[in-house]
């Protein structure tokens, strides 16, 4: 049972990655769009995150859930070594939730009012993935330091790091390239695709740049990344397939496929995801001096466990028919009808 | 302020600031399918303006809601990590259907915002009616996670340790259901005088008059009923709590001397130092038939708690006679209110009877916040009752009053946010509703 909660809160990390990575990247896409163009990319973006926008960030309170009831001692660390950048995170959602709900639901549609809720939208959508990867490039840091007596090293060197800074970076240019990606597919006009796909091809390279920094400042800041990820034939599996799904995708995308594109691109997150993490399991917080926190060694009595798989398994039979029904009605059947 | 003080006020104010968006986000859907379901029945368009209007207030709340909540979520390990360390295992199953409540919720919501036109009616109605028991649902799991925190069980506490937990007894603890009936029927009260106020308003000034008066009807219904069964259970947990948190009822009613025919009292001063209270009314023996259910039998006061497991007595006090006071007065307007319904129909449009219904408009959620407080100060100072002191629990992180103040900025910010969306909602109503 330890396992189905550890896969459990791996795919729902992975499903918050893909799609809020997928809505952040949309205002992340707003944010980088010319003045005459936004309203049109904003156009695009609610046809296609409205309806499944709220269920999309819902992954990310079963993976907290999963952490403070599965694995109490990790959660409990986090939250003390990562308090700022954490928080920083939580204000970023709280800023574009609200903001987004805000600009559809005002009745009044003036250009004051919509203004402000665009500028919070758009730069909360850049915050929160760029404090999100700061807190998942910490964990494999090393730089968490239960030892350290002063308040500096305590709670601001166990973020504040090249290489936390850089997976930051990192994860905000993917969200980026997923979302141009996605809304490729749902954009009706040639002008509009053409523009998406001028955004992802940036976004792809940005990517690339940061994926190289993150390298670069790993071995900075002694992370034994490249060990990872090509020290072990999963990983360097891993990493060749999501480089080859870059190729094809692209390959794809100039013979004018909107919809497998999509697949190859979560595929790709996925993969980057398999190989970093891979290599470390079960370690899950890599602290100073080498006490890592382990999944499989620090997580709650058995009978926890076992309550919450049933709990997560029973959960998932509502939840995973009714979602797949809601994306297939404003998705597939919407699209198909048009 | 120091860190603690900071910790605490943060969390009351996340949790004061939820409280309310939540009980708005679960009972507004239930009025919004009623009227969704007059709609279907009777095909008058003006059901189907009150549906996509409330329908918006539910956007507006769900979506502050919910982030409030992931915003909590966090906040328990941000601010109170070792409480989260050891109690997260053992009371954080209710969480875990919550989130599975909640996920459900916003799927459904998904569907029903979006929908219109585009589903079957009956189905379209249905993810309406999912939006309201998943809302239910996800309220009576969080207050039961509460509850455990006043009556912990289902584990073993032995030197300092946690063994052969039990996470189901847990859930199952002696006071969910009371609690949890107490906090579900206040939320329909709550929100349904407070939508009735606003909808009372805008016949008041004569705006708008048929589509606010019938949207006042099915607001008023639910908000009526729910204050009259409320001290039903208000009874229920004052004896829960006699039972397993003395030191919360004995502060409560700021009953310092245990003695025979003990007094009920009605307002009054506490003074702690002369264990005395000033200017109340007492009922000698009533409180004693409350909790036991005879006149004689004494009730445990704060002289049989030691000084250190006392809650703050005249804060608690103060928010249990302001609950009680407010919960009377909406009774007593929700029985006016079907008394008119059935014999003087006349006074449903008077002013007089509109303006009382316009005061009661906050009156419902002011309510809440103080019977929060008694249940949350009540405890204090454990914040797990009889095993783990707050003071133990909070973070060990220096400067939270930093955070302290930028979370009364947020929330702050957020509800004047939502009330201006809300004015310029209802302003909106005649553009947007209006096509008769």
């Amino acid at each position: 049972m330890l396992y189905v909660v550890i896969i459990f809160l791996f795919f729902s990390i992975l499903l918050y990655f893909l799609l809020g990575g997928a809505d952040f990247g949309a205002g992340i896409i707003e944010l980088f769009t010319s003045n005459d163009n936004k309203s049109r990319t904003r156009r695009t973006m609610y046809k296609a995150i409205g309806p499944i926008w709220e269920a999309n960030h819902m992954w990310l309170i079963i993976a907290v859930v999963i952490m403070f009831v599965g694995f109490p001692v990790i959660y409990s660390d986090m939250c003390t070594y990562l308090h700022i950048p954490l928080l920083v995170m939580l204000l970023g959602i709280t800023a574009r939730g609200t903001a987004f709900s805000f600009r559809n639901y005002d009745a009044i549609k003036d250009d004051k009012m919509q203004d402000l809720y665009n500028y919070i939208f758009v730069y909360s959508s850049f915050i929160t993935p760029l404090f999100l990867g700061i807190v998942a490039g910490s964990v494999i840091s090393r730089q968490i330091d239960p030892g350290a007596t002063d308040y500096l090293s305590t709670y601001i060197f166990s973020w504040l790091n090249w290489f936390s800074v850089m997976v930051g970076f990192f994860t905000v240019a993917l969200c980026g390239f997923l979302a141009a990606i996605y809304l490729i597919g749902e954009a009706k006009e040639q002008f509009d695709i053409k523009r998406f796909t001028k955004k992802a091809v940036i976004m792809n390279a940005v990517a690339v740049g940061f994926g190289g920094l993150v390298f670069i400042a790993a071995e900075h800041e002694n992370v034994h990344l490249a060990h990872w990820i090509f020290g072990n034939p999963v990983s360097l599996i891993a990493v060749i397939a999501a480089s080859l799904s870059l190729v094809l995708l692209w390959y794809l995308l100039s013979k004018g496929n909107t919809k497998v594109i999509r697949i190859l691109a979560a595929f790709q997150v996925t993969m980057i995801l398999v190989s970093v993490s891979y290599r470390h399991f079960p370690n899950i917080i890599m602290v100073k001096g080498g006490n890592n926190l382990s999944l499989l060694k620090d997580h709650a009595p058995m009978t926890t466990i076992n309550d919450l798989g049933w709990g997560l398994l029973l959960g998932s039979l509502l939840i995973l028919p009714a979602l797949g029904y809601l994306f297939y009605s404003f998705q597939t059947k919407q699209s198909r009808d048009n | 302020m120091n860190d603690f003080i900071a910790a605490r006020s943060q969390m009351a104010l996340s949790l004061g600031f939820h409280i309310i968006y939540s009980c708005i986000g679960m009972v507004m859907p239930v009025f919004m399918a009623i009227s969704n379901y007059k709609y279907i029945k009777t095909k008058n368009p003006l059901y189907k303006h009150i549906t996509q209007a409330w329908s918006k207030g539910v956007a507006i709340f769900f979506a502050t809601g919910a982030v409030s909540g992931t915003m909590l979520s966090f906040e328990l390990g941000l601010l109170w990590p070792k409480f989260m360390e050891h109690a997260g295992p053992i009371f954080g199953m209710p969480f875990s259907l919550e989130g599975v409540a909640f996920f459900i919720e916003a799927i459904a919501l998904g569907f029903f915002l979006y929908g219109w036109d585009k589903f079957n009616k009956w189905f379209h109605w249905f993810t309406g009616i999912v939006v309201g028991v998943s809302g239910v649902v996800s309220g009576i799991l969080v207050v039961s996670a509460n509850s455990w925190m006043n009556s912990p069980t289902g584990f073993d506490y032995v030197n300092g340790q946690y063994t052969n937990i039990d996470p189901i007894k847990a859930m199952f603890n002696a006071a969910w259901f009371s609690e949890a009936l107490h906090m579900t029927i206040a939320a329909f009260a709550a929100t349904g005088f407070a939508v009735a106020g606003i909808h009372a308003l805008m016949i008041f000034r004569k705006k708008n008059v048929t589509f606010h008066t019938k949207s006042f009807k099915i607001a008023i219904a639910f908000g009526a009923v729910a204050a009259i069964l409320q001290p039903l259970s208000g009874d229920l947990s004052a004896k829960g709590a006699a039972q397993r948190q003395p030191a919360k009822l004995a502060a409560m009613e700021a009953h310092f001397h245990t003695e025979p025919y003990s007094k009920l009292l009605i307002g009054g001063i506490p003074d702690t130092v002369n264990k005395k209270v000033n200017y109340g009314i007492e009922l000698p023996g009533l409180l004693s038939f409350l909790v036991h259910d005879d006149f004689k039998t004494p009730v445990n006061g704060l002289d049989k708690i030691p000084q250190k497991d006392q809650p703050n007595v005249p804060v608690t006090h103060y928010a249990f006679q302001l609950m009680v006071a407010i919960g009377m007065f909406l009774l007593a307007i929700g029985l006016l209110y079907f008394f008119a319904l059935w014999k003087k129909r006349e006074w449903l449009n008077k002013s007089w009877f509109l303006k009382l219904f316009i005061a009661a408009t906050p009156l419902g959620f002011i309510a809440v916040e103080a019977g929060w407080t008694v249940t949350e100060v009540g405890r204090q100072p454990w914040i797990i009752q009889g095993v783990m002191r707050t003071s133990e629990a909070v973070t060990p992180m220096p400067g939270i009053h930093y955070s302290f103040y930028l979370f009364t900025l947020i929330y702050f910010t957020l509800s004047l946010a939502v009330v201006f969306l809300l004015s310029r909602q209802i302003k909106m109503v005649p553009e947007l509703y209006d096509h008769n």
